[in-house]
């Protein structure tokens, strides 16, 4: 697939939505370039040398932190993260103050989490730097629907026509509501499956399949997502108890059989083990969940990368 | 743009390339320790034609280094477009190795100054030598290179096409006007 795009059109990364096919397919091409780095004996190129990017994490990460934090040190930009916690957000400072005095030193690009819908997008029009949305909410998570592309087109070679399907919390995933988007945009077919309580009403509209069980889903799936229960976000019981989601709902290898021949397992992180999938899945041969976690970095070098400047010439 | 001149037609661009295959060779007294890396683009295919045309005439496979140097440029922000990032590539350690770098057009030097960079990143080599298809002067840094297919003073309106079978689908070397 050859990208047609040259570079992106905005200085943000707010979501996918705004994204066109060619800018999706231009940040995945970038990225197969950047793979290379992160398996050289120095994993380092000077590219961002002297660019400052904040990594402004106002609710918990691991994963998106870390990985961000890795591909701004591969290209040699100077890096500062905070958190909510032991900052001045904790006496009460709201996030336009924070940002503002954020923007005084200069930073050439902000990776913002927060768990307010539309926050990144506030920041976009109030600041000169680049912002990226690194999940708002239940809104987007860009960065993990391209890496979750990234990896399907890896062992696929396209993504157009794939089957895709998506299992799990559907109605408060910022993941699934870019991956759709994602999804959509280029082409693969993505069926849902979730409890009635944890599946938004109306999401056909997105441009989905939507099923009420697992075995539907999983029926000639190549890609089976699994979303993971988000127990902190649940305001009030969706489901029974955990063990009835599993029993109902969770990935075992026996279920994954009616799945497409050579189907991959993928989850965005963190899993709950014997939740939302089995032990046994999650470590099987079909899962290709720490290679998603090895193409994040190379996905976000390469969103910092274009933001920063760097265009497609043809040749 | 148009075309002022054609620099080189096929015949002439194969020869020449011939030639720098032979002084490769010829300079460090045989092929032991080389590493014929060709910078991307169109380094790349040049490259490979070297260590073809050495493989001809010596019988040796000299290893075939590719050299992306996108990462390394000292213009990210200042100009645009900018190269599709691809991997580089070698198939062999670069330590104590005689590597040369292979170019189409050598102009301001970036490029070169770029490529060292670069490629110290993947090792310490003994020594690094600079080949160029076309050398067309206007150098910003002190570089210049060991074997040189064709020197063209030019002016810096100017635009040197070089055209390759493998990228470009026919081999030559035009001179254009902006």
């Amino acid at each position: 697939m050859r990208s047609q795009a040259t570079a992106l059109r905005s200085k943000d990364l707010l979501g996918i939505e705004p994204l066109s096919p060619e800018e999706i397919s231009l940040i995945l091409d970038t990225a197969e370039g950047f793979r290379e780095v992160s398996e050289r004996p120095i994993k380092k190129v000077p590219t961002l040398r002297g660019q400052l990017v904040i990594n402004l994490f106002m609710e918990a990460s691991t994963r998106t932190r870390v990985s961000f934090e890795i591909a701004e040190k591969r290209l040699s930009a100077d890096t500062l993260s905070f958190s909510a916690s032991g900052s001045s957000v904790e006496k009460g400072e709201t996030l336009i103050d924070t940002a503002q005095n954020l923007m005084a030193m200069q930073p050439d690009m902000i990776v913002i989490r927060h768990r307010h819908p539309g926050s990144p997008k506030m920041l976009a029009d109030l600041l000169p730097a680049s912002i990226i949305n690194a999940g708002d909410g239940a809104h987007e998570h860009p960065t993990q629907a391209l890496l979750d592309a990234f990896t399907i087109r890896e062992k696929f070679g396209r993504l157009a026509g794939v089957n895709v399907s998506i299992i799990g919390d559907i109605a408060h995933s910022r993941v699934v509501r870019s991956n759709i988007h994602l999804l959509t945009k280029m082409k693969a077919n993505v069926t849902l499956a979730a409890p009635p309580t944890l599946m938004p009403a109306e999401i056909e509209k997105m441009g989905v399949r939507v099923v009420h069980s697992l075995d539907e889903a999983l029926e000639g799936a190549d890609v089976v997502m699994m979303l993971r229960i988000q127990l902190e976000r649940q305001s009030k019981t969706t489901f029974p108890s955990l063990r009835e989601y599993f029993n109902t709902f969770g990935l075992t290898p026996e279920r994954l059989r009616r799945a497409n021949d050579g189907a991959i397992v993928m989850h965005p992180g963190p899993m709950n083990r014997g939740v939302e999938i089995s032990s046994d899945v999650a470590d099987g041969p079909y899962s290709v969940i720490l290679e998603q976690v090895t193409n994040g970095v190379a996905v976000r070098m390469a969103v910092l990368y274009l933001l920063a400047g760097g265009h497609l010439q043809e040749s | 743009m148009k075309m002022k001149k054609r620099l080189l037609d096929g015949a002439r661009l194969k020869r020449t390339i011939h030639r720098l295959s032979v002084e490769i060779v010829e300079r460090n007294k045989g092929t032991e320790n080389l590493v014929i890396t060709g910078i991307r683009s169109r380094g790349v295919p040049i490259a490979e034609r070297i260590v073809k045309h050495i493989k001809e005439t010596e019988g040796v496979d000299v290893p075939l280094g590719i050299l992306d140097i996108t990462l390394y440029r000292d213009d990210l922000t200042t100009v645009a477009p900018q190269p599709l990032v691809k991997p580089s590539h070698f198939p062999c350690s670069i330590d104590d190795k005689i590597v040369v770098l292979v170019d189409d057009v050598l102009y301001t030097g970036r490029t070169v100054r770029a490529a060292f960079d670069a490629l110290i990143d993947y090792g310490r080599p003994r020594a690094v030598q600079l080949a160029a298809l076309i050398d067309r002067g206007h150098r910003e840094l002190p570089i210049h290179a060991d074997y040189t297919g064709q020197m063209v003073p030019t002016d810096r309106t100017e635009v040197i096409k070089v055209k390759l079978q493998e990228t470009d689908g026919e081999d030559e070397v035009l001179l254009m006007e902006k």
